[in-house]
């Protein structure tokens, strides 16, 4: 029963993610020749409004569901990382349309190609691991 | 109902976006949706290869329900809850794609010319859709997240790296939307 609080967060997610049309492959495209305001209106309004509510979770020392503190994880520091996987996922975004949420979402609208972009994500999530030792962090 | 059914604004998108976020924090719980590829590799034994997929993977199991909850509000949200599945494209880009040979620019979601069944028999086709997975996949790994969480839940704490990472996402983006398509198509 506990996981199906998670079913619904997840079935409002893949709702929004149509509804606002943040699965489509044209809102990616326009959002990179900068020729529509509606991606960074999302965006901007997520992190704005997220920004708040990270802040009250601080300031007021919010509990989780089960009664113990929040503590949100910093990310580990660093450049290369960041700079590099972000510009390499970047590239892939914006040919394939998709990032690794909305993917999902599209096999639920029956766009079933997909399927071969989430499996060449795990290809590369796999490849990721066998080279990471190797790797600029 | 008429505005259920129409394209919802970035003004309802964007704060319910943050407050799915919050949710998950609630929970104790963290918003990051690229983080179920990891644990997929790791279902499927790839912790054999690399000590990075060695981890008990029943702890994330929370948010591949999470995945499953999107593939379902996908399939309510396009059956139930849309009745023109066209995408209202500045006729700036209408036009952009069309110079590229892309011949009905938002008449739906995805575009034929990526997704189409003659589009993913054709090699290039084919490669584009492979290449652009790995990418994502590779590229996500690599920097620790994704639009979810860096863009909104590593922004949103504040998060100098996240910061980065958009930046990167940017720089990506840009350069496959404007010197690499071009040269695709």
């Amino acid at each position: 029963m506990k996981s199906i609080k998670f079913l619904l967060v997840g079935i409002v997610f893949g709702t929004i993610m149509y509804k606002a049309q943040l699965v489509s492959w044209f809102r990616i495209y326009e959002m990179f020749r900068f020729e529509s305001f509606h991606m960074y209106g999302v965006i901007g309004s997520a992190v704005g409004l997220g920004i708040i509510f990270v802040q009250l979770i601080k300031r007021f020392k919010i509990k989780s569901i089960e009664g113990q503190e929040i503590e949100i994880a910093p990310k580990d520091k660093g450049v290369a990382r960041y700079l590099l996987g972000g510009t390499i996922f970047g590239l892939g975004w914006a040919l394939a349309g998709a990032c690794p949420g909305p993917m999902y979402v599209l096999v639920g609208t029956g766009a079933f190609s997909i399927l071969i972009v989430i499996a060449a994500a795990l290809l590369g999530t796999f490849v990721y691991g066998l080279l990471m030792k190797k790797l600029p962090h | 109902m008429e505005f259920i059914l129409q394209p919802w604004p970035w003004y309802v998108a964007g704060p319910i976006i943050a407050t799915i976020m919050f949710i998950l924090t609630y929970f104790g719980k963290n918003f990051g949706m690229s983080s179920n590829l990891r644990t997929m590799c790791t279902i499927g034994g790839a912790g054999k290869f690399s000590n990075f997929f060695k981890f008990d993977w029943k702890s994330q199991q929370w948010n591949l329900i999470v995945l499953l909850g999107a593939v379902i509000g996908g399939f309510l949200a396009s059956q139930f809850l849309t009745n023109d599945p066209t995408v209202d494209l500045n006729p700036k880009t209408i036009a952009s794609l069309q110079e590229m040979g892309f011949e009905n620019p938002g008449s739906t979601y995805v575009p034929a010319e990526l997704y189409g069944l003659e589009a993913v028999m054709s090699l290039k086709g084919l490669l584009i859709l492979i290449i652009g997975g790995f990418l994502v996949g590779f590229g996500s790994r690599y920097a620790g997240g994704c639009t979810s969480g860096h863009a909104i839940s590593g922004l949103s704490n504040l998060q100098i790296p996240s910061l980065i990472a958009v930046i990167g996402f940017f720089i990506g983006g840009l350069i496959m939307t404007h010197l690499i398509l071009p040269l695709i198509f």
